[in-house]
């Protein structure tokens, strides 16, 4: 381990701050799923990616990471800050004119760290499929990670990429599902439910994985674990659960914090109960 | 009126099987992917020759247009085939979000374009694509007219960099063009220079005018034709230049009216020199089943058509 699980989790923490204050800075964005996705942002870029801040495009022997469910941006750009890709105070120009922090990621400012623009839903894991594709073709044996929003499984894309990683042997694939339960209209349950996940992805071939996305030690472990699993004929799917909203209790596994901004009240409320640990912006 | 003929007919679906092919053999970055379409786009010499680096991605449009998207962050030059249906409406947003906003250097490779398909009817004659690829920022959109004119654009696009959209077509036509061309993009190419009118052709309509500058010397008319072989970006010069001279327009392509060349045509005289134009397009109509030229005749995509056409805008000529 690069980090203890403290270390880790205190990372979360500072990124978790700066997503609330983002989101309230612009007053728009989407906090409760980027909430819910920190600890596996913070496992991911500190602990598990083989990857250079010294961002090129193409990552040669690098690890790469495709977002599809893009609006979950705040946490994608928190962390690639705190990674080193750009300096942090640039997370305080997030969906404001003329910054390179667009509401959705995008390349078309050149932003260091991401590789295609996401936003518009159920298009990233084609993209890691292809990454992973030239990656072979290249003979670098480095892994293609991607994460999805559970909700955007309901995109028919996912399941054409889920039908063809398998068949073709993508496996040094690791894609996660963002298992949080919500979308916009509701629980996903009433929308329109995903059901059994695990048998629906073995039944395409896929080698599934279950992890608890909001403990820090068991996604540290998951993905080093997804990671051995790698190179055996088979894509690997993590189910990952969480919580949307994970760390401000209000906010917690409600649907109606996906695409809200906190108010001056509740951003006190929100940074009260998360400890700033490497510094705000 | 400069003399055309030809030897051979072929399909420009095989110019671009052709070109692919050498254009692998060129650059071991060229990478194919199809869905489920490897007869019909010509695919086969390129498999053969390169089978680890080609992709068939099934029925699924939308996937090979995002597969295709993240092989470029590796460094590979994909081409992506299939009916030019299937190449653009079915997967517009994967195209606008994963290729051409995020500026990716894919080539989207589009047969059996327009209603030269034939038999198959109006769910698979796409006449919009130029409209819908052309509106998308950054792509640029060629509609070669023959088979070596089709081959030299694939070999060429390979070595641009960034999202192309390349239209050809199903049917077997005269091949007239330079076997040994060299195919710069956006730069239009001079069929015949005529002082009474400017036909400006693209795709399959090259050659029909062809036959109505004919038919027009006939006439007593001298028609200057220009091949717009690349629609975006437009060859502004070179339309300007030949407008100045003749002072009216005919545009010929197999597309629909709206959202064609003759509109990005309309647009650059609108504001550089107002000059009458007439269009030789389908009008804001559905194809139909039927051979390819009942439906050419049909539609009013026939040389007569233009020669109609060419009548029509001297007599508006102040």
């Amino acid at each position: 381990m690069k980090h203890t699980i403290k270390e880790l989790e205190d990372i979360a923490s500072q990124i978790r701050r700066d997503i609330v204050r983002m989101v309230h800075g612009c007053q728009s964005g989407h906090p409760g799923a980027s909430l819910g996705c920190a600890d596996f942002f913070t496992a991911l870029y500190f602990e598990v990616l083989n990857h250079k801040t010294d961002f090129t495009m193409e990552g040669a022997g690098e690890d790469l990471f495709f977002l599809s469910n893009g609006h979950i941006s705040p946490v994608w750009y928190s962390t690639l800050a705190h990674a080193g890709y750009f300096d942090k105070s640039e997370l305080a120009t997030f969906r404001k004119l003329d910054s390179r922090l667009q509401g959705h990621p995008t390349t078309h400012e050149h932003l260091p760290g991401i590789r295609i623009a996401s936003g518009s839903l159920g298009q990233g894991l084609s993209v890691a499929i292809g990454a992973a594709l030239a990656k072979k073709l290249n003979g670098d044996k480095s892994h293609v990670f991607a994460l999805l929003g559970d909700g955007e499984l309901q995109e028919g894309q996912n399941w054409e990429a889920a039908m063809f990683a398998p068949f073709n042997k993508v496996d040094h694939l690791i894609a996660s599902v963002d298992y949080n339960g919500q979308q916009i209209d509701g629980p996903t349950s009433k929308v329109l439910a995903l059901d059994d996940l695990q048998a629906k992805f073995e039944a395409f071939g896929w080698h599934v994985i279950n992890t608890d996305g909001n403990d820090m030690q068991a996604i540290v472990e998951g993905l080093h674990y997804a990671k051995t699993l790698t190179g055996k004929g088979k894509p690997i799917m993590n189910l990952m659960s969480t919580q949307m909203g994970a760390g401000v209790d209000y906010m917690v596994g409600s649907h109606k914090w996906h695409g809200t901004a906190p108010n001056d009240e509740q951003l006190a409320v929100a940074l009260a109960q998360l400890p700033e640990t490497l510094g705000d912006y | 009126m400069k003399k055309y003929t030809y030897t051979e007919k072929k399909d420009t679906r095989s110019g671009f099987g052709a070109g692919l092919h050498e254009a692998g053999k060129k650059n071991e970055n060229v990478v194919a992917l199809c869905a489920d379409l490897v007869g019909s786009l010509k695919m086969d010499a390129f498999i053969k020759d390169f089978p680890e680096r080609f992709t068939q991605v099934g029925i699924a449009e939308a996937n090979m247009i995002g597969i295709a998207a993240g092989m470029t962050i590796g460094g590979k030059i994909p081409f992506t085939g299939t009916f030019a249906n299937f190449s653009t409406g079915r997967v517009y947003d994967q195209i606008r979000q994963s290729v051409a906003y995020s500026n990716k250097n894919v080539k989207i490779c589009a047969s059996h374009a327009g209603l030269t398909l034939g038999e198959d009817g109006a769910t698979h004659q796409i006449l919009e694509d130029i409209g819908l690829m052309k509106m998308l920022p950054g792509m640029v959109v060629i509609n070669p007219c023959d088979y070596n004119q089709t081959k030299a654009a694939t070999m060429a696009i390979a070595e641009y960099e960034g999202p192309v959209y390349l239209r050809f077509g199903r049917p077997v036509i005269p091949v007239f063009t330079d076997p040994d061309q060299k195919f710069e993009i956006g730069k239009a190419w001079m069929v015949n220079e005529g002082t009474d009118v400017t036909i400006i052709a693209t795709g399959h309509m090259v050659w029909k005018a062809i036959e109505a500058g004919e038919k027009l010397a006939e006439l007593g008319i001298d028609a200057e034709i220009i091949n717009i072989h690349t629609i975006k970006p437009l060859d502004d010069e070179a339309i300007l230049k030949s407008v100045k001279k003749t002072g009216c327009v005919v545009t010929c392509e197999e597309h629909n009216k709206f959202g064609g060349l003759g509109e990005s045509v309309a647009r650059l005289l609108t504001t550089e020199l107002p000059t009458p134009q007439e269009f030789v397009a389908t009008n804001d109509t559905f194809g139909e089943s039927g051979t390819p030229d009942q439906l050419m005749s049909k539609y009013g995509l026939d040389a007569v058509n233009i020669v109609e056409a060419v009548q029509k805008v001297i007599g508006r000529k102040k």
